[in-house]
């Protein structure tokens, strides 16, 4: 059977899967819809928080970014997963314990605040919105370039994917289907990395082989074998090699944490258990399920580093025939070049591949002297570290088919938590909240399904028309939930004099400094020409990137926070006593009543 | 808050704070800061600091929550403000 018709029938069959579950989990009522009924497992939760989580860049990208950046990209490892520690132990238990529905409902409760409710709406819309284009161009993506349908076709399957169950069963029937997905989606991930890894080091083990030996019989290992060979062509030695500065990988390190922490489509999946107990420990079975990707992904990174500078570099550095002759490369390197993911180009004219780094002045005086005249590879994309993968390890079809369902699944079930996360706060914080407090249950269901539809078709119109600055979305994303969300949230639980005034200024602070320097590197609403600091490195404060700043942010709301809620009348007796109350455990199910 | 509330406050504290001690070190400890010496240590075929970066801090970061989990439900016990 070719290819083509093999995906169809995997991608049809999961998608079947999800619509048979969305017809089966259909949620009756807004607690249901909103929270699941506040019944799911704590092991069931931690899986759905999973595929929640892990996003298209997780799946596609992230493999590529470590394969890429070596040792400089463990601040994606550690960051996203180090996150869900702030979340188990500072937020997750007490939220469940106020037992509401949304992030905002809890933030507006405890600083008596309608403004600070708004500004809790805003920052979760513009954080999610910005979240979900990703996905909805992930989903168009993996259409067009494996079932060869058009970009908009993709997009508009993906969307009425997402529409039957998200719209008809709300979190329920998301939160079943996103258990579905991450089943796809790790098998989809591991089973390639599971035979790379026996090719290269023997050991079906990828976190094994990836500190393992070589079974080519030189007797290095792996990670010895990879620095050789990246470093004899010029790049940065991959077990080293640092992203910016040790100080901008540790604030990097921390924002992503802070960040992952205060994304609401995450906090919210922990208002579905049934206790605060059951609270803390879904926490530790989420990053169980996302730590099994997680420590696969340095594993494939290398490996497929490895893989890809042995097939164009064939042996020793230098020698006319170590460069692999363009007519003989494997068929999965003219597959790939098709897509435009792979571009090459033979400079020299000698009809060999020369890949190396020509921006080091030392590699490039001897490729000179090689008669080489630039490097060739001129495009590799750090996504075909994922999805070449397959091929590269000469596995059959079936897998490719998987790895295809993998990458939409991955993207299905982050879309539909993040739209998730948008309609509630519109139907639940904005139309119930301030607009029309005394709707019944029956129209609040009814306007949550209806703001899940227009958050589809948000979403789907963005994934027309990408704006310019979907590139940097991913700043704004961590860098308002950093700088915004996590703060007030913890001090909410953890500072029982915190008030109103700390917790708006505070937030209006964080997000005020984070948003002037990402626009001041990368423009003003990401205009292009309205930096007025500019890309460059040097113009960065102590060498923190403009997507590492959102630490700095959170840094700036505590402080300001607490400064001002010195200087302002404390919070009414009725508050301190509600942050006593969910302090402890004790009581949860009354709490959750509405 | 009377006595016995603010002393299980006070435990629930000082765990957290302990864990998060253990949290930063794996991390930003061992993974980033002291990463450069302690490659020099060899866990199979490679340097400690790499190891922890991008395997050992996220093994330690699960068993710290399920560790929180289990002392967090015993503490919740001895001052008796477990769920029914």
């Amino acid at each position: 059977m070719d290819l083509s018709t093999l995906t169809y029938i995997v991608v049809g069959a999961t998608f079947l899967l999800y619509i048979g579950i969305a017809i089966w989990a259909r949620a009756g009522s807004t607690g249901e819809f909103y929270v699941a009924g506040k019944g799911v497992h704590p092991v069931a939760n931690g899986m759905a928080t999973a595929a929640d989580w892990m996003s298209a860049a997780s799946f596609i990208s992230m493999a590529g970014l470590i394969a890429f950046n070596g040792y400089g990209a463990s601040v994606f490892l550690m960051g996203w997963t180090g996150g869900y520690v702030l979340l188990a132990m500072l937020l997750a238990p007490y939220l469940r314990k106020f037992g509401k529905f949304t992030v905002p409902e809890f933030i507006g409760e405890r600083f008596y605040s309608k403004t600070a409710r708004m500004v809790a709406v805003i920052c979760l819309i513009l954080a999610s919105v910005t979240y979900v284009i990703g996905q909805m161009k992930g989903i168009g993506v993996a259409f067009s370039r494996f079932l060869e349908t058009s970009y908009e076709l993709g997009l508009l399957i993906g969307m009425g994917i997402v529409f039957i169950y998200a719209v008809l069963g709300g979190m329920k029937g998301i939160t079943y289907t996103q258990i579905a997905q991450y089943v796809v989606l790790i098998f989809a991930y591991t089973i390639p990395a599971v035979f790379i890894s026996m090719n290269i080091t023997g050991n079906p083990f990828p976190q094994l082989g990836l500190i393992g030996s070589m079974a080519d019989g030189t007797g290095l290992t792996m990670m010895e074998k990879l620095d050789q060979v990246v470093t004899d062509l010029g790049f940065n030695e991959y077990s080293t090699q640092v992203m910016g500065s040790k100080l901008n990988m540790f604030v990097y390190t921390l924002s992503l944490m802070i960040g992952t922490a205060g994304l609401p489509h995450v906090i919210i999946r922990f208002f579905t258990v049934p206790k605060v107990k059951d609270a803390r420990s879904s926490a530790g079975w989420a990053l169980v399920f996302i730590a099994i990707l997680y420590t696969t992904a340095p594993a494939v990174a290398s490996m497929a580093r490895l893989n890809l500078m042995e097939t164009i570099q064939v042996g020793p550095v230098g020698e006319e025939t170590a460069n692999l002759a363009y007519a003989d490369a494997p068929q999965w390197f003219k597959n790939w070049e098709k897509t435009g993911l792979l571009q090459y180009e033979d400079k020299n004219g000698d009809g060999r591949i020369q890949y190396y780094n020509d921006k080091n002045p030392e590699m490039a005086a001897k490729a000179a002297t090689y008669g080489w005249a630039g490097n060739e590879m001129v495009k590799v994309d750090r996504d075909i570290m994922v999805l070449a993968n397959p091929e590269i390890a000469g596995l059959p079809n079936w897998v490719i088919a998987i790895v295809v369902a993998g990458g939409l699944a991955a993207a299905l079930s982050t879309a539909a938590g993040l739209l998730l996360a948008i309609a509630s706060a519109v139907s639940h914080d904005v139309i119930k909240g301030m607009i029309n407090p005394d709707i019944s249950e029956k129209n609040e269901l009814l306007a949550s399904r209806l703001s899940m539809v227009g958050a589809i078709l948000l979403a789907g119109y963005l994934g027309f028309n990408p704006p310019d600055f979907a590139a940097g979305t991913v700043a704004i994303a961590f860098g308002l939930a950093a700088s915004s969300i996590f703060p007030v949230l913890m001090m909410g639980i953890f500072n029982k004099g915190m008030n109103r005034q700390g917790a708006v200024w505070g937030m209006i602070a964080g997000i005020g400094v984070t948003l002037l320097y990402v626009f001041q590197h990368k423009g003003i609403f990401f205009i292009p020409g309205t930096d007025f600091l500019g890309e460059q490195e040097a113009n960065w404060f102590f060498g923190i990137s403009p997507n590492a700043f959102g630490a700095v942010g959170a840094l700036v709301n505590f402080v300001t926070a607490i400064v001002v809620s010195k200087m302002t009348a404390p919070p009414p007796e009725h508050i301190q006593h509600l942050v006593e109350d969910i302090r402890v455990p004790k009581g949860a199910g009354a709490a959750s009543d509405h | 808050m009377d006595n016995k509330a603010s002393e299980y406050w006070r435990a629930n504290i000082r765990i957290v704070s302990i864990l998060m001690v253990i949290w930063f070190v794996v991390s930003y400890g061992l993974g980033i800061i002291l990463a450069e010496p302690l490659n020099a240590i060899r866990i199979g075929g490679v340097g400690l600091g790499f190891w922890f970066a991008q395997q050992g801090s996220m093994y330690t970061f699960v068993v710290l929550i399920f560790y929180y989990a289990w002392r967090m439900n015993k503490l919740d016990r001895e001052f008796d403000v477990h769920e029914d």
